[in-house]
């Protein structure tokens, strides 16, 4: 083991694959070459488990290609916290976590209007509900219409209620994972602080 | 799917949560704690309650625990 940044230590193979990626010349090149195999090897395993569709191979390989863009120009963040294999796989499997929920969401129209949640708040009035639950999901009606931004309502009910995958939402909003999940977690922060000032223990 | 299900989805997870940036940036050494059978929530705070909230996240999650875990099984 060898010190590395941050208290963390790095192992033999890892200080190998940055030496190779920074090194010149065909070292470097044949480096690149086996990262991109590996990267590849993600990106098929994860496209696998999510989507077996037709043209399943090229999003893989679309996939491997930016993630080893990404790979290469963060280079210098890899902090030794983990072998660098683990850490690299990350960026494959993101990549084609993303192009597949795209994928499988291309030709679907995405939902952001509040009708799921009628529904949904009708129904728990129904006879047989749990009353308690039954008094939660009203208040939670009342709360989500009144707490909330028609922007916050509407990625609430697209993720929480409609099954939008994120990454998906984001693309058609125009914003990013992490955007969308910030407007979520406001909501949902909202909604709590809410539910409390009322008595309720979700 | 229960409306009590709903209402965990609805509310999401309660305390403290990673942002997504800062979930990714963790991931790798979270996924390695958990594979050296140590207290991975005690090594990266705020994880699990970003990942029981964010499927996105959660899903990059089991993917690369099942990735890693499965190669060192064959290794």
């Amino acid at each position: 083991m060898t010190p590395a940044t941050e208290g963390h230590t790095l192992d033999t193979e890892s200080r190998e694959w940055l030496a190779r990626l920074r090194a010149t010349g065909s070292e470097r090149d044949q480096a690149v070459a086996e990262l991109h195999a590996l990267l590849l090897r993600a990106a098929r395993f994860e496209v696998r488990r999510r989507a077996p569709a037709a043209d399943a191979d090229d999003l893989a390989h679309q996939s491997a290609d930016d993630a080893l863009v990404a790979v290469l120009a963060k280079l210098d963040d890899f902090r030794g916290a983990s072998r660098f294999t683990t850490w690299a796989y990350k960026f494959a499997l993101l990549e084609a976590g993303v192009r597949t929920r795209r994928r499988l969401w291309q030709d679907r129209q995405v939902s952001i209007d509040s009708d799921r949640w009628e529904l949904i708040a009708d129904r728990s009035a129904g006879p047989g509900e749990d009353a308690e639950t039954a008094e939660l999901l009203a208040a939670l009606r009342v709360a989500i219409e009144e707490e909330l931004t028609p922007h916050q309502r509407e990625v609430l009910v697209a993720i929480a209620l409609n099954d939008v995958p994120i990454d998906v939402l984001a693309e058609r909003l125009d914003s990013t994972r992490g955007a969308v999940y910030k407007t979520l977690h406001d909501a949902r922060q909202k909604l709590r602080r809410r539910l409390a000032a009322e008595g309720h223990t979700p | 799917m229960s409306d009590r299900d709903r209402i965990s989805r609805i509310l999401g997870p309660a305390g403290p949560e990673l942002t997504c940036d800062e979930c990714f940036a963790e991931l790798d050494r979270y996924v390695e704690a958990e594979l050296a059978g140590e207290d991975a929530d005690a090594t990266v705070p705020g994880m699990r309650p970003h990942l029981q909230g964010c499927p996105a996240c959660g899903e990059d999650h089991e993917s690369l625990l099942a990735l890693v875990s499965g190669e060192r099984k064959n290794s």
